[in-house]
This record gives C-alpha cells, structure tokens and sequence, in this order.
C-alpha cells in the first residue's frame, strides 16, 4: 500500500503563476509538505510559491486539510481534500 | 541600423513598458506585465535585451522574473534565492545588476545573490552577511534592504552594494570579504557624538561615474556626496542644492563630471518636490555647482516624489532622462535634461526606471 491519495485544490493566483497548471491535483503523500513536493516536481518553483525557507507555510498563505488549517508536517490520510488559500490581504 | 529606446518601468502593480519612436518624441505604453506584482527594479541587458524584474509577492514571496522577447512573456524564478532555513526568509528582490553575464540580486533583509544562467538559479553571496556588523544593521522606513548593486566594469572581484540603514560596503575578492564604505558620511539621525558612525548610514543611491570606477556618488538621507576613491573617503557636495533629502542618483553614461538627481523638500517635511514646483538638478563639474531643469515640468502644485530607483539615462545622443513619480506619472527628456515632456500618466507608483536600446 503506497502513500495516501489526495486532492490538492490551488488558487487561481497561484496557478496563473504556472501556464497550463490546473487548479486541482491529485497525489499521492504523506504529508503537507509531501503533497506540495509532488505538485513542486510537476510545476518546478511552486513549492517557493507557497513555503517559504523556515521552512513553513508563507505568512498570507493557508493551507486546509478538510476544515482544519494545517501546517507542512500535518499528516494525511486516503481521500483528504487540501485546499491552498491566499489571504485577502492586498493594496 | 536605427536605435529607440525601451524605458522600463517597475510598479506596485507589475512591469510598464514604453517604447519609443527612433526620435524619442512618440511613446507606446504596455503592461502591467509580471501578474501584476510590485516589481522593485526592472533591467535590459544590453549585450542581449533580455528583461528582468525583480519583486515580491506578499503571498507568494520573492522572484526575478525574465523575458527574452521584449516584455511579451515573462517567466520566474527564486531557485536557489534564500537563506537557510531558521533565518528571517527573503521576502522580496530589490535591485539588480548585470555584468558580463552574471546578474546580481539585492533583497530583504539586506543580503546579496548572483545567477550564473539568466536569473535561473541564484547562489547567495554569503559573505556580506558574515560581516560582523550584521547583527546591528537597522531598517529604513522600506524595510532592510539592499537596494544598489554596482560592480565595477573591469575587475569583476569588485562590488559595491548600498544597503539601508547600514550603508555602503564593498568588496575586492568577489564577495568573500566586504568593508565598509561610509567614512565621511553623515547621521543626522544618531546623537552628536555618533554622527560619521563606520556603518548605519542610511544610503539612497549609489552611482558610479562613467569610465572612473573609483568615481562615485551617493545620495544619503543626509547629504549628496562623492568619492574619488571607491568610497574610502565621502566629501559633501550638497552646497548649491536646494535640500540634501532625496532618492535617485543618476550619471550620466559618458561624462563623469556630470549627475542628476530629484532633490526631495526632506525627510520630515512630506518627501515631495520642494515648493511644489519639480525640478531635475544638475552639475556639470562633480557637484560644485548645480543647476534646475524645471522646462515642461510642473511648477506649481506638484506633490509627489520620486524613489530611490526610478530615475534612469538612455545611451543616446544626446543622452535622454527619465523619472517616473510616486504618483504614476512618467517625464522624459531628450536633450539631457533641458526639457522635459510628460510620457505616461496614471499608472501605479513607479518603483523604478530604467531604459534599453533595441533595433527599430
């Protein structure tokens, strides 16, 4: 049995960033941080976008697993639904 | 073949482009360009026209953007543009610099990076942040950033970088060792008795005169100076101008004796023209004298500023000028400075200007 298929659901800011990458993914990780190395391998720089070097999720930036605000290291399970989210910050 | 320029601008919202008829008198604008990031500094390499703009994202952190067919797609990168984990991450790029291939980064907080393959991947310059006068370098009101990269044209193990609040460094083993270069100028800001500090200058531009490399200029918070010898001794050259607070430093690109800058009323006078009335000073003989090109520029409610990187020549004959506001709005010369014609309007705050030729 190999790692823990997940949605992974990006917004449009962020996938703008990245000509021909949909806003919805699915991997296969263990984590977070898992998840987004998948996505990073695909679309080489989207990791920057998203983490910074802490390393952590960028401060306007929130990554949800199901309804909970996660963090790089949370771990995942068969099914979870992640969702990048930018802040409203702005100007 | 015929030349025009392409003047680049760099904004809170993306990257302007205006390109200009071979007669400078007609200007196209595009953009915003870049997704519409805040983009600090926008350059051309003049050996290959390709463009780069570097920036910061509050959400997406930082980036150099690239585009090798004059603005008309654009890619990014910070492969490689961060310290290492635990330390305050980087959260913008600031200033860039190119020679002879190898383009150079300055970010927040102050640190220097280099890129070997186009702004591809970028490899920290580790050791300006060894200086041991790191930990006491304090922010200016933009942040701690290092925001002049100069590298000498002909020694390619010099470099001099401004960095505010801590002010000029240099190095001549390419950037393994850096020395400060602040002697002889001011802090109004500290007490009496820590006036001319070693370092904790609050630096605005850094320019280097054409064909003297040990030639540079400096507009500080407090003062305009030069140096005639890389910047081991600063002597004040502000007599004759009507405030020593402003941003930009210019050279021009063939005549050492002979700057530009866009005095500001001061630092807490609302940072905007003085009087209201705009005007460009200029000396032709390394700051003895000075004079105001005020022809085409408005001389009567004018309340803006300009920033510390959006002022720029074009390599023409005669040289043409340009600045661009805090407000939006874009003048040009094309006689050196004598007249001035506003180009664009009404674009976000301008963060930079810089100009490169192409083939018409």
């Amino acid at each position: 049995m190999g790692p823990p298929r997940v949605v992974v659901t990006l917004p449009a800011a962020l996938v703008a960033l990245f000509p021909g990458c949909a806003g919805r993914h699915v991997v296969a990780a263990e984590t977070v941080a898992g998840a987004i190395a998948a996505l990073d391998r695909a679309w080489p720089g989207l990791r920057d976008r998203v983490c910074d070097s802490s390393p952590a999720v960028r401060r306007h930036i929130r990554v949800f697993v199901g309804s909970a605000i996660a963090g790089l290291e949370t771990p995942l399970t068969d099914g979870d639904e992640i969702v990048v989210l930018t802040a409203i910050s702005g100007g | 073949m015929t030349d025009r320029v392409m003047v680049l601008l760099g904004t809170r919202k993306g990257v302007f482009i205006l390109d200009g008829d071979p007669g400078r008198s007609a200007w196209r604008l595009r953009g915003p360009f870049c997704n519409a990031w805040p983009i600090n500094h926008a350059i051309g390499d003049p050996a290959t026209g390709t463009i780069y703009a570097a920036g910061g994202n509050a959400w997406f952190g930082p980036a150099v953007w690239r585009s090798d067919d004059l603005g008309e797609t654009w890619t990014h990168s910070s492969e490689g543009l961060a310290y290492p984990a635990g330390e305050t991450p980087v959260t913008a790029a600031w200033s860039l610099a190119i020679r002879d291939g190898t383009l150079f980064a300055g970010v927040e907080p102050a640190g220097l990076f280099s890129s070997d393959d186009g702004g591809r991947s970028w490899a920290h310059v580790a050791g300006l942040r060894q200086h041991p006068s790191r930990p006491e370098w304090q922010p200016g009101a933009g942040g701690l950033i290092l925001h002049h990269v100069v590298p000498h044209p002909g020694d390619e193990d010099q470099i001099w970088v401004a960095i505010s609040a801590a002010g000029v460094f240099h190095t001549q083993d390419g950037g393994a060792s850096w020395a400060p270069r602040n002697s002889g100028t001011r802090c109004d800001f500290n007490p009496p008795e820590k006036r001319y500090p070693e370092f904790g200058q609050c630096v605005h531009a850094l320019a280097m005169a054409a064909g003297t490399p040990e030639r540079l200029y400096q507009q500080n918070h407090c003062g305009m100076y030069r140096t005639d010898d890389g910047g081991r001794a600063w002597h004040s050259i502000e007599t004759g101008l009507p405030s020593s607070f402003g941003f930009p430093a210019v050279a021009h690109p063939s005549d050492p004796e002979t700057l530009y800058l866009l005095p500001l009323n001061g630092d807490v006078s609302g940072r905007y023209v003085p009087e209201g009335k705009a005007a460009v000073w200029r000396t032709r003989d390394g700051g003895t004298q000075w004079e105001a090109l005020r022809a085409g520029l408005p001389q009567q409610n004018a309340f803006f500023g300009v920033l510390r990187q959006a002022m720029a020549t074009d390599t023409l004959t005669p040289t043409g000028l340009y600045f661009g506001t805090n407000t939006g709005t874009v003048y040009a010369s094309a006689d050196e400075g004598d007249t001035w014609t506003c180009v664009a309007e009404h674009l976000p705050a301008i963060s930079s200007v810089e100009t490169i030729l192409v083939s018409a």
